[in-house]
């Protein structure tokens, strides 16, 4: 069981919550100690708005393990409004066919389960179409 | 004798209280009671409603719960950080021990100085959040709360229940009257212990009382509640625009609506559970949410809840001028409602984990 | 520095070898190796290179089980892990400890056993190499991200889906007079386009398949020892790497390897040679997009145009021993075997696969979706 790890990215994982480069304005998600654009140490917290778009995407027919249950997912790589790019899983696809540059919009779902029935369940971020 | 003491029955708070947010949330997943039926050789026109929500693979309690109170927050307009108390109130908290507040609380961007705790008291769970809320603004302890009332209630396969059981919830931030969409005018809560709808402990599904859960539970309560409010306020049925019961079918919430005098056209915008089922401790919440999506200023609502056979919590409203404010901060009830992608039973039973996988 | 010999080659069949154990591989492909440089051979060293071992076989240490189980005594060991691409790792850590001196003759032992565990719990243990805590626990695996890789591709540049059937094909075709490849039978176009999908738009043949195996290389600097089985002499002239971001989600362009560029770039300066002057390409089929992006990025073709290279290439030979497709894929092994195969070419004995008057190989392994990239160049003996 994993549960310091899952803690310590709670709040990154319930709502998408990265840094801001105190130095070039960046956004940077997931957080780092170190800005990516810059170079220069990045620790301000960012809420990002959770609106992006598909850049790429796939259809998972075999899951590693904590994952079976789901099967057959859908994970993106989603470009954020912001400009990172994060991988999620895409959710609520209903009948709905992904494209890439389709709209989506951060949710937080349930994620898997750290070890079983008796397990910690891990929340998380997942992307869907864009609702009304 | 001791009820003397408390001179009204009414609970009302010394400040003026009143929501400030309101959001609701509905999962995309139908299934028809028709379908139901089926499976079971029963007939499709003997069923309780048309269908139920049903939750996805990756929702629960929780997940709902934060998008409600997003909703809630975004209309309220408020930092979350300004919370004083996240209170949920379930009878399908994913954790037996752990509260679903907590996960919510950090999730939403409440802050650390706040009370949280979890509700259970079947349907009832979530107006006791409300009320609650209402109690910690009102004494002047904090100026916002956050109730919700969340399920993604359990149903027997096979039980007439089953047709109803159903997954949803709705969130409130309470805050100062003068900032509110709806004044709270008072509250009041009636319990008994009447056994009509329980769960033991390490159960999966729970009991009812069968036909016990009508005039003796349900109507009891939910009936004695709506006069006795109205009684201590010296209103009647025709000064509300609103009225929303629980709504366990469409049945009872309209013969209740009947014994008291409410007409059809007053309980049609609050009355869901034909199209979503039955969210349990959601369902009258949702039905509020529904009404104030659409309710102008000065409309009264009464709001009645039930649960567990033991108990109504009745809520006297008034809609304000701010009404109209930031209802298009957030998705509208029916929005949620509008979203379905119908599912048969075979897909149900592999959302809602009662395949045997091993 | 010194000149860094290959004095000895071995390998072992690579497939599923469930009576096979670590120790049984690596010992057979040590011997091998021994047998192959003469026998009698004194070695100050040994660097392994593997993956799994430590989580799918629960072994740690594995530099110390290996030479301890082929009677090794009186050598330094360790490991070395750069996620797929351990066994480039290890050969760079010996040719770094044969060329500065501080060792004369090491053996790199890449073995891998990806059969002692089964089911989903292998396929996270393999998802290691993938960033953990923002893509793994999305539910991500290696494949995951070659098929966001492709399924990009394919949008960008609006290629045909099958397009990319070249690379898995010509594997195939030379893994058919490869006595240890995993498959041995060619492959067609209808081979492809009607294979399963595993990873929409990934598709079986688009995989290597996962594999146990373990390739030996024997590197040395005294030059008396190099000659000593009389075969043609070859060297290793040149070993570089370079990194890349971790997640592909973190990528400027995540359809530019720019550390399969980085890489390349590097060990041909080392070697003083330009890519026009290498004969054979063992590039990295762990993914046929893979494949696809590395000849993109190391210039043989404009971006977007790999795909079409590779169907129409007769210049420069690519998987000349089947790749990771058709030899199969041993993981942290896989990178040793490039060598192994390379050797075998610049000597003159690949038989059936022999590229005539190869001279200059270039072989290079990927960790993750090139977020390790790993280049070596050899070259037979002048």
């Amino acid at each position: 069981m994993e549960i310091p790890r899952h803690w310590r990215l709670q709040k990154q994982r319930y709502a998408l919550v990265g840094e801001e480069c105190p130095h070039c304005n960046a956004k940077i998600f997931p957080p780092r100690d170190v800005c990516p654009e810059c170079g220069g140490e990045a620790k301000e917290p960012y809420r990002f708005s959770g609106r992006g778009s598909v850049y790429s995407y796939t259809v998972m027919n075999n899951a590693p393990a904590g994952f079976e249950e789901s099967l057959p997912y859908t994970i993106a790589l989603v470009k954020l409004d912001e400009g990172p790019t994060v991988t999620a899983q895409l959710t609520d696809l209903g009948e709905k066919e992904v494209a890439i540059g389709m709209p989506v919009e951060m949710v937080t779902r349930r994620i898997k389960e750290d070890g079983g029935r008796q397990g910690m369940l891990v929340y998380g971020y997942k992307f869907r179409p864009v609702m009304g | 004798m001791a009820n003397q003491d408390i001179g009204s029955y009414l609970l009302k708070p010394e400040r003026g209280v009143g929501i400030v947010g309101y959001g609701a949330y509905i999962p995309q997943y139908r299934l028809p009671a028709a379908e139901i039926a089926r499976v079971w050789g029963r007939s499709p026109k003997s069923v309780p409603i048309k269908e139920k929500a049903v939750p996805g693979l990756d929702e629960d309690t929780v997940t709902i719960g934060i998008e409600a109170a997003r909703n809630a927050l975004a209309r309220a307009g408020i930092d979350p950080s300004l919370l004083r108390a996240v209170w949920t109130g379930s009878e399908s908290h994913p954790y037996a021990v752990k509260p679903s507040s907590t996960i919510i609380a950090e999730a939403v961007g409440a802050p650390v100085h706040i009370q949280a705790a979890d509700l259970e008291f079947a349907c009832k769970a979530g107006t006791e959040a409300i009320v609650m809320a209402i109690a910690l603004v009102g004494s002047g302890m904090g100026r916002y709360a956050l109730a919700l009332g969340v399920d993604t209630a359990q149903a027997k396969p096979g039980d007439a229940l089953e047709y109803t059981a159903a997954a949803g919830g709705a969130a409130f931030v309470i805050g100062p009257a003068d900032e509110s969409v709806a004044e709270i005018v008072s509250t009041y809560s009636f319990v008994t212990d009447t056994p009509d709808f329980w769960r033991r402990a390490y159960q999966h599904y729970p009991e009812h009382g069968q036909r016990f859960t009508g005039q003796p539970a349900y109507f009891k309560h939910v009936l004695t509640a709506a006069r006795t409010m109205m009684e201590e306020s010296g209103t009647q049925p025709s000064d509300y625009s609103y009225a929303v019961f629980h709504q366990p079918n469409l049945k009872f919430p309209k013969k209740a609506a009947k014994s008291l005098g409410f007409t059809t056209e007053q309980i049609e915008a609050g009355l869901l559970s034909g199209v979503i089922g039955n969210t349990y401790a959601g369902a009258s919440p949702i039905g509020l949410t529904a009404i104030l999506d659409i309710a102008k200023p000065g409309e009264r609502i009464l709001m009645v809840s039930y649960g567990s056979g033991a108990g109504s919590d009745a809520l006297d409203l008034r809609v304000t001028d701010n009404i109209a404010n930031h209802r298009k901060a957030a998705l509208c009830t029916a929005d949620y409602i509008a979203r379905r992608v119908e599912i048969d039973y075979a897909v149900y039973a592999r959302y809602r984990g009662i395949l045997r996988m091993d | 520095m010194n000149k860094v010999y290959i004095a000895g080659i071995g390998q072992t069949n690579v497939g599923e070898h469930w009576d096979r154990s670590l120790r049984n591989l690596s010992a057979e492909a040590i011997l091998a190796a021994m047998h192959d440089a003469g026998d009698n051979v004194a070695v100050d060293a040994l660097y392994a290179g593997n993956l799994l071992a430590s989580s799918a076989s629960k072994q740690s240490n594995i530099g110390s089980m290996i030479a301890s189980n082929a009677g090794l005594t009186g050598v330094e060991t360790f490991s070395a892990e750069a996620g797929e691409a351990s066994g480039a790792a290890a050969l760079r850590m010996g040719y770094l400890a044969v060329r500065s001196g501080y060792a004369r003759t090491a053996l790199v032992v890449g073995v891998e056993k990806y059969t002692d565990m089964v089911g989903s719990n292998i396929d996270r243990v393999i998802a290691h190499s993938v960033d953990y805590d923002f893509e793994a626990m999305e539910g991500m695996t290696p494949q995951t991200l070659a098929g966001l890789l492709m399924q990009r591709y394919i949008h960008a540049y609006d290629v045909p889906r099958t397009s990319l059937c070249a690379l898995p094909i010509t594997a195939h075709a030379n893994a058919v007079h490869n006595p240890f490849a995993m498959f041995r039978r060619a492959i067609s176009d209808q081979t492809y386009s009607r294979a399963g999908l595993v990873c929409d738009p990934l598709n079986l043949m688009d995989v290597a398949p996962y594999a146990d195996g373990a390739a030996v290389i024997m590197l040395t600097a005294d030059e008396t020892i190099a000659r000593k089985n009389d075969k043609p002499l070859v060297e290793i002239a040149a070993s570089a790497g370079a990194v890349d971001t971790l997640a592909l989600h973190d990528r400027a362009d995540a359809l530019v390897f720019s550390a399969v560029t980085a890489s390349t770039q590097k060990a041909l300066a080392l070697a003083g040679m330009t890519l026009e002057e290498i004969d054979l390409y063992e590039l990295w089929d762990a993914f046929s997009i893979y494949g696809v992006l590395s000849v993109e990025a190391v210039g043989l073709a404009a971006m977007g145009a790999g795909w079409r290279w590779i169907a129409d290439n007769a210049d420069l030979a690519l998987v000349t021993m089947g790749g990771n497709k058709a030899r199969g894929f041993p993981l942290g092994a896989a990178g040793v075997y490039q060598a192994v195969e390379a050797a075998m070419q610049l000597r003159g004995a690949a038989g059936n696969n022999q590229i005539r008057g190869a001279q200059r190989a270039m072989i290079q392994a990927l960790g993750g979706p090139a977020s390790n990239v790993i280049t070596h160049i050899l070259a037979r003996t002048v």
